[in-house]
């Protein structure tokens, strides 16, 4: 295997509360190669987009890294501090948020915004930096890219709109994408065109993507590998036809027998009972224990241990096996 | 854009005649002119023969239509008290007010700004805590008390201000300035920080609250996850999204610090307009109030004029109207 550009070890980030402190993200590790897609899934509140605004060091205090660390090219970032962490932004690693509509400055041009980040991070000319918008407005797939380029964000589409954002995180030329649920607000034709850029733009230019969503065609569509978080901790991690097809933890098995499939015809969907419990009422042991069709003594007492099975690898003591699901 | 500026252009004459209108109705309860006018000697035929002569024997509704036709010309008739046409005396003591208005607008726009910026960045630090709560101060005392505090402190205890007046003026043309002597200058702080104080806690909180909700909002983290520096974030980004609100109410304030500029003025015996009226007033000097209460709503609907302009300037979803968008 390459050298990861991304890789997340052990990381841990913490929330004090008067009420004690809370592990939006407990333990997570994982590592993402250049060119490589990988998928973020879990329920609202699992901590995808946590661990997400920890590797660009965009938490919101008082949440803070507790523990574990972030290499990004190979170079340790979690413990960077204000300036050093502002250069990464940016440059090495971009960021496409959720909403196109509110993720552009409505007062500014587009164009300005694009060469205001080129500016920030390359050392280029003004009019270079003009130049290079309206390449990366053409690339993304704007039509009249040189003239929209003066245009300000309420001229565009939402769609559109998540177009120019694309550009926007990628103007730098990062080697890392963190894609916080870049097409949920979109219209589905809308989110395909955009999943389908996103591909397309790393493939090109070998950026690992960290594609962060709740939607699982999104990940069948677009993702390498695929993450599974369950209450701040990852389930089970590996390439997404294992992941979709064969899942180890019961967790998975349970989301994807939620996802509504057309060759299952007509037949109700399975629902997991219960549901994620609060960040600051974790069972002890595992955190999925008190809904899994699973569970036995020993997983309310200890989270489980990591097994591996392939390219595979999940937390749970009593593993689907391979066979049983297929 | 033309359209619009003629309609509101309409609408602020429409505003300037009913603002006329009330003020000529309310001019009959103040009190009889005519008592001020005549000494202890008059007869009923004196009295009567006087009314006659300034027109105030007929209906107020014709009163006001004299009065409308005149004034269109420039011609605000003859002050009761001083036998002076009102257009001279007004423009004899405007210098003196909007001198005053000018050096406490500016501070308080200049201060107000700054430390509203300056409090919502550094929102949980000491100076900035220190700073909100002396601002309540602000906020909280009524002007002509800041005034005789401060004349107790400067003028009285330490000797370094002076307590009353304009000091020595220069002319300039038919402008007297007291901008260009020592004098002039020392004797405007006083009374420019009675009148701005207030105006500048109010921009200051305001320019606070807007500040932290644009700081809230996904296209500063946008801005932030784009690695641009935090100066930009914050004066670039965030500053211009706060501005028409914050050039909504300091569009108000300036007008309403012409416009009580009426009890600084008492207090510090300054020679304008507002103390102008307040003599107007306790001599029912008819022609001075209706030509001030003209002036200072030309001066706000002017104002306001102003600020609906400056939106088009700032916020471009306001100029969308041609391009399709909203």
């Amino acid at each position: 295997m390459t050298k990861p550009i991304l890789s997340i070890r052990d990381l841990t980030v913490e929330i004090p509360t008067r009420h004690g402190i809370l592990r939006p993200v407990d333990g997570v590790s994982y590592d993402i190669t250049a060119g490589e897609i990988l998928g973020v899934v879990g329920e609202s509140g699992a901590g995808k987009s946590m661990a997400g605004n920890a590797v660009i060091g965009l938490l919101s205090p008082p949440a803070h890294i507790s523990k574990g660390e972030i290499h990004v090219n190979g170079r340790r970032v979690d413990q960077l501090q204000g300036d050093a962490m502002r250069k990464l932004r940016g440059k090495e690693i971009g960021m496409v948020f959720q909403d196109p509509l509110t993720s552009l400055n409505p007062l500014l041009r587009i164009g300005d915004q694009l060469t205001e980040t080129m500016l920030a991070h390359l050392d280029i000319s003004r009019a270079e930096a003009d130049k290079r918008a309206v390449a990366a407005l053409e690339e993304v797939g704007i039509p009249g890219a040189a003239e929209r380029v003066g245009s300000y964000p309420h001229e565009f589409s939402g769609g559109m709109r998540q177009r120019v954002v694309i550009a926007l995180a990628l103007c730098a030329e990062p080697s890392l994408i963190i894609a916080d649920e870049p097409t949920t607000a979109l219209d589905v034709s809308v989110q395909a065109q955009i999943i389908a850029l996103l591909k397309r733009l790393c493939r090109d230019r070998g950026t690992a993507v960290m594609l962060i969503t709740h939607d699982m065609g999104v990940i069948a569509e677009a993702a390498d590998r695929v993450a599974v978080m369950y209450a701040g901790k990852l389930a089970e991690l590996g390439p997404v036809r294992d992941v979709l097809t064969a899942p180890l933890h019961p967790y998975t098995d349970g989301l994807m027998g939620s996802t509504p499939l057309a060759s299952r015809g007509k037949a109700r969907l399975h629902q997991i009972p219960g549901a994620m419990p609060r960040l600051d009422a974790l069972p002890p042991g595992c955190a999925f224990s008190p809904r899994c069709p699973k569970v036995q003594a020993v997983c309310r007492q200890d989270p489980g241990p990591h097994i591996e099975d392939g390219a595979g690898r999940a937390a749970c003591f009593f593993p689907l096996s391979r066979e049983e699901v297929a | 854009m033309l359209a619009y500026v003629i309609q509101r252009v309409a609408q602020s004459a429409l505003v300037l005649l009913v603002v006329g209108l009330v003020a000529f109705s309310m001019f009959r309860f103040v009190g009889d002119p005519i008592d001020n006018m005549l000494g202890q000697e008059r007869t009923q035929a004196d009295i009567d023969r006087l009314r006659v002569v300034l027109g105030l024997d007929q209906p107020f509704v014709v009163q006001y239509y004299k009065f409308l036709e005149s004034a269109v010309q420039g011609n605000f008739g003859v002050s009761y008290r001083q036998g002076r046409p009102v257009s001279e005396i007004l423009m004899e003591r405007a210098p003196a007010t909007l001198e005053l208005a000018a050096v406490s607008g500016f501070l308080a726009i200049s201060l107000g700004i700054a430390l509203g910026v300056f409090t919502a960045i550094r929102r949980n630090g000491f100076a900035a805590n220190a700073i909100m709560s002396v601002s309540l101060i602000g906020v909280s005392l009524p002007t002509f008390l800041i005034g005789i505090l401060l004349i107790y402190l400067f003028s009285v205890e330490l000797g370094w201000l002076p307590s009353f007046g304009r000091g020595e003026t220069v002319k300039i043309g038919g402008w007297s300035t007291g901008f260009l002597t020592e004098s002039g200058l020392k004797a405007l702080i006083l009374p420019s920080i009675t009148l701005g104080l207030y105006q500048m806690t109010l921009i200051m909180r305001l320019v606070r609250s807007e500040m932290l909700e644009v700081l809230r909002q996904d296209y500063i983290r946008f801005a932030r996850a784009r690695g641009l520096k935090e100066r930009a974030v914050n004066f670039h980004h965030a500053l211009k999204n706060t501005l028409v609100p914050v050039i909504t109410v300091t569009g108000l304030q300036l007008g309403s610090i012409i416009a009580f500029a009426i009890i600084t003025e008492t207090v510090f015996q300054w020679p304008g307009v507002g103390l102008l009226f307040i003599n107007a007033i306790q001599f029912v000097d008819i022609p001075v109030m209706a030509a001030y209460l003209m002036l200072i709503s030309v001066m706000f609907v002017g104002i306001n004029l102003i600020v609906d302009l400056l939106y088009f300037a700032i916020d471009p979803r306001l100029r969308a109207d041609r391009t399709g968008g909203h």
